[in-house]
C-alpha cells in the first residue's frame, strides 16, 4: 500500500499573492480565508468541476508584472459611446477611464469606496468551499463600484473593460453593481488580453437589482489563447425587476463562467443568453443557476455553442423552483454544433421543481452540421467553407440577435469574422 | 452540352447505375421516365456530385469538361443545376442571403464582379414573379415551413436566378396540383433558350403536356433502355412499364 502525500497546491498558490487591502467586512474575509486554509483547488472529483480541469491554473507562478498598457486600442473598446472604465490586471487605469459621470450614478473603483459602501460585498456570493470566490475575496486587487440611484434612466451604457497583460499574471477583480428602484441601465463587461500568456483572471461581480429596476448586461470574453479565466456573476433580483445577461465567449484557453441568479421577489423577468465558439484546444464551461424563490416570475435561458477542432464545452444549467414559487414560467435550452470529430460537449440541463403550478421546460441538443443542407448550398455554387459558415452563422444568430446594443452586436460579428472567418 | 457514357455508380456497395448512356445538346429538352427505384434520382445526384456515390466506370463530359472531376460547387458554377426532388429546409439561412452568396460565388468563379444590391433585388423581384412565388417567401429561411408546392416553386425560382446551362428537374411535378404544375412548367418554358438544355425527370406523362420534350427516355434498372419522342411518353402512360420490363428481359 502506498501512502500518497497530498500536496496542497492552493497553499503554494497564495504565497505569491498579496492580501487585499480593500475595506471588505472582516467576517467575509475570515470566511474566505478559512475556505482557502481548509481546501485545495477543485478536481474533477468535485461535482461542479467534473469536466473542467484547473490544474494549469494552480500551477501558475505569478510575478508582479508591470502594467504596460500605454494606449488603448479599438479592439478593446466594444462601445465607443459608452461610459468606459478600463482595468489592467485588476487595477483601474485612470487615464483611459471616464471622468464625467452623469447625475444619479456613482461609479468609481472599489478601492475608492468606503466600508459602508461595500457592505454588500460577499453578502450573496458563496464562499464556503468555493475556492475561486474565496481567492477573489481575500486577494482582490480592485474592481468597479457602480451605484445607480432610484428612478434614474441611464442613457449612456456603462462599459467595464478588463485587459490582462504579461506572463503568469494573476488578477483578482471584484465588482459591485447596484441599481436603484425604478431605474434602468445597460452595462458591458469586456475581458481581453494584450501580450499575455499563462495568465489567470478571476472575477467576481455582485449585482443587486432593486424593485422595478431593469438591468441589461453584455459580457464579451476574448482573451487570447494561452490564458485562463474564471468568473462569477452573483445576481439578486427584487420584485418587479428585469435582468438580462448575454454571455459571449470567443476565445481563451480555459473559461469557466458561474452565473447565479437569485430571484427573491415576484413578477420578475430574467433572460440568460449565451454563445460560445470554440476551436483548437479551448475549453469553455458555463454553469448557470436560476433560483426562483418567489412566485409569478419568468426566466428564459438560451445557450448555443459551436465547437471545432479538439475543443470541449460544458453547459450545466440548473433551474430551481422553490416550494411556494407558483406560476413560474422557466425555459431553458442548450444547443451545440460539433464541427469536428474530436470536438465534444457535456451538456446537463437540470430542473428542480418543488412547486406544482408552474410551466417549465428544458432541452439540450448536440449534433453535427446538417450535411444534406451543406450539399444543397454547394449544389447552388456555394463553396463548402461558405456553406458551413452560412449554417453556423444561422445557428448562433438567434442568440446574438438577443443583444439589444447594436455596438455590441457589431463588435461580436467583427470578432467572429476575425477569429473564425464567419460572415453574417 | 452533356454526354454520359457507360456510367456505373453504386452506393453502399450496391450498383444502381449500370452502364447509362445519354447525350443532351444545347436547346433540347429531354424527359427521363421510369418506374420507382429505377435510378432516376441516383443519376441526378451523381451528376450534381453527391459524394456518397461511387463511380466505378464511365465518363461524363459537360461542355468539354470532365464533370466527374469537379466538386459539387464547381459543377454548379459551370452551369449545372439540380432541382431537388426533396428540397431541404435550412432554418436560419435566409433565401435572400443564400441566393446572393450563391450568385456572387458563381460570379467570382467566372471572374465577374459582385452583383449590386439594387440589381440583385430587381432580379429577385423579376424571377419570383416568373414562378408566382410570394416575395415574402424569398426573405424567409430556405424552404422552412414552405408547402410542398412552394418548395418546388422555390427550386424553379433559384433556377431562374442562376440561369444554368443545364437544368435537371427531379420530379418537380410530384405533389403539385394542376395550377402549380402550370406555373412551374411555364417558368421552365420561359427560361428555355437555344443555349441551355433541360432534363426533366418524371414518372407522370402529365408534366409533358406542359413541357414538351424533344426526346423521351426510359430508365430501367440503371440503364436507358428505350428512347423516343414525346409519343413514347403517351405510350408509357397507356401501357405502363411492364412491356418495357418484358422487352428488357427478352434480351
Ligand atoms: N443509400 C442507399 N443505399 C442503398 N440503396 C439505395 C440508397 N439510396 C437509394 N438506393 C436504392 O437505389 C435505387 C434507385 O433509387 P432512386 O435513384 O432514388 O430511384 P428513382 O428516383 O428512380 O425512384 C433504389 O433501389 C433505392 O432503394
Ligand atoms: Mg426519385
Amino acid at each position: 500500500m502506498n501512502d500518497t502525500i497530498q500536496v496542497n497546491k492552493l497553499n503554494a498558490f497564495i504565497d505569491q499573492l498579496t492580501k487585499t487591502d480593500l475595506p471588505f467586512s472582516k467576517d467575509i474575509i475570515a470566511i474566505s480565508d478559512a475556505t482557502i486554509a481548509s481546501n485545495d483547488f477543485p478536481t474533477t472529483r468535485t461535482e461542479a468541476w467534473k469536466y473542467t480541469r484547473v490544474g494549469k491554473i494552480s500551477s501558475i507562478h505569478g510575478n508582479d508584472s508591470e502594467l504596460i498598457i500605454d494606449k488603448i486600442s479599438d479592439s478593446h473598446i466594444i462601445d465607443a459611446n459608452a461610459l468606459t472604465f478600463v482595468f489592467e490586471n485588476g487595477e483601474l487605469i485612470q487615464q483611459f477611464s471616464n471622468k464625467e459621470i452623469p447625475k444619479g450614478l456613482d461609479i468609481k473603483s472599489i478601492s475608492q469606496a468606503s466600508e459602508t459602501e461595500l457592505a454588500l460585498i460577499g453578502k450573496n456570493v458563496k464562499l464556503e468551499k468555493e475556492v475561486f470566490n474565496s481567492l477573489n475575496t481575500s486577494y482582490a486587487t480592485d474592481g468597479i463600484f457602480v451605484k445607480i440611484d432610484d428612478k434614474i434612466q441611464l442613457e449612456q451604457t456603462i462599459q467595464i473593460i478588463h485587459i490582462v497583460t504579461g506572463e503568469n499574471t494573476i488578477s483578482n477583480m471584484r465588482n459591485l453593481i447596484q441599481i436603484g428602484r425604478f431605474s434602468e441601465a445597460k452595462i458591458i463587461f469586456g475581458y481581453f488580453s494584450s501580450e499575455a500568456t499563462s495568465s489567470f483572471t478571476n472575477v467576481v461581480t455582485e449585482i443587486f437589482v432593486s424593485e422595478n429596476a431593469k438591468l441589461t448586461a453584455d459580457k464579451i470574453q476574448y482573451e487570447s489563447a494561452g490564458n485562463f479565466h474564471v468568473s462569477t456573476e452573483q445576481v439578486a433580483q427584487e420584485k418587479n425587476s428585469n435582468f438580462s445577461i448575454n454571455t459571449i465567449t470567443l476565445n481563451g484557453t480555459l473559461v469557466r463562467n458561474n452565473l447565479n441568479i437569485e430571484i427573491d421577489g415576484s413578477n420578475c423577468e430574467t433572460h440568460l443568453n449565451g454563445v460560445y465558439l470554440l476551436k483548437e484546444n479551448q475549453h469553455v464551461d458555463n454553469h448557470t443557476i436560476v433560483d426562483h424563490k418567489a412566485p409569478h416570475c419568468e426566466s428564459h435561458e438560451l445557450y448555443k455553442g459551436v465547437i471545432d477542432d479538439k475543443a470541449t464545452a460544458v453547459f450545466n444549467g440548473k433551474v430551481f423552483v422553490r416550494k411556494d414559487s407558483q406560476k413560474i414560467n422557466a425555459f431553458q435550452s442548450n444547443a451545440n454544433v460539433l464541427l469536428s470529430d474530436d470536438a465534444s460537449v457535456n451538456s446537463k440541463p437540470e430542473l428542480e421543481i418543488y412547486a406544482d403550478d408552474v410551466k417549465c421546460s428544458h432541452g439540450s441538443t448536440t449534433g453535427q452540421l446538417n450535411e444534406e443542407a451543406v450539399f444543397y448550398l454547394r449544389a447552388r455554387g456555394i463553396s463548402k467553407k461558405s456553406a458551413r459558415h452560412l449554417m453556423v452563422s444561422a445557428f448562433i444568430e438567434d442568440v446574438i440577435s438577443k443583444i439589444k446594443n447594436e455596438e455590441v452586436t457589431n463588435f461580436t460579428h467583427s470578432i467572429i469574422k476575425e477569429q473564425f472567418g464567419w460572415e453574417f | 452540352m452533356i454526354k454520359i457514357s457507360n456510367l456505373h455508380a453504386s452506393i453502399n456497395g450496391k450498383e444502381i447505375l449500370k452502364g447509362l448512356n445519354l447525350e443532351v445538346k444545347a436547346g433540347e429538352i429531354h424527359a427521363i421516365m421510369g418506374p420507382n427505384g429505377a435510378g432516376k434520382s441516383t443519376l441526378a445526384s451523381v451528376l450534381a456530385g453527391r459524394e456518397e456515390y461511387e463511380i466505378t466506370e464511365g465518363s461524363v463530359d459537360f461542355d468539354g469538361q470532365d464533370l466527374l472531376e469537379l466538386s459539387t460547387e464547381d459543377r454548379a458554377r459551370e452551369g449545372l443545376f439540380l432541382a431537388f426532388q426533396y428540397p431541404i429546409e435550412i432554418p436560419g439561412v435566409s433565401n435572400i442571403n443564400f441566393l446572393r452568396t450563391s450568385l456572387n460565388e458563381i460570379r467570382d468563379y467566372k471572374g465577374e464582379e459582385q452583383i449590386s444590391a439594387k440589381d440583385f433585388l430587381a432580379k429577385v423581384k423579376e424571377k419570383s414573379a416568373l414562378v408566382e412565388l410570394d416575395s415574402k417567401l424569398a426573405s424567409r429561411s430556405v424552404n422552412e415551413g414552405f408547402s410542398g408546392g412552394e418548395k418546388k416553386r422555390n427550386e424553379i425560382f433559384q433556377m431562374a436566378m442562376l440561369e444554368p446551362k443545364l437544368a435537371i428537374l427531379d420530379e418537380t411535378d410530384s405533389g403539385l396540383d394542376i395550377d402549380a404544375l402550370r406555373i412551374v412548367a411555364n417558368g421552365v418554358n420561359k427560361l428555355k433558350s437555344d443555349k441551355n438544355a433541360t432534363i426533366v425527370i418524371t414518372h407522370y406523362q402529365r408534366l409533358l403536356d406542359y413541357i414538351i420534350p424533344d426526346f423521351v427516355h426510359v430508365l430501367y434498372d440503371g440503364r436507358i433502355v428505350k428512347s423516343g419522342t414525346k409519343e413514347l411518353a403517351l405510350e408509357l402512360e397507356e401501357k405502363g412499364y411492364d412491356w418495357i420490363k418484358a422487352e428488357v428481359e427478352a434480351h
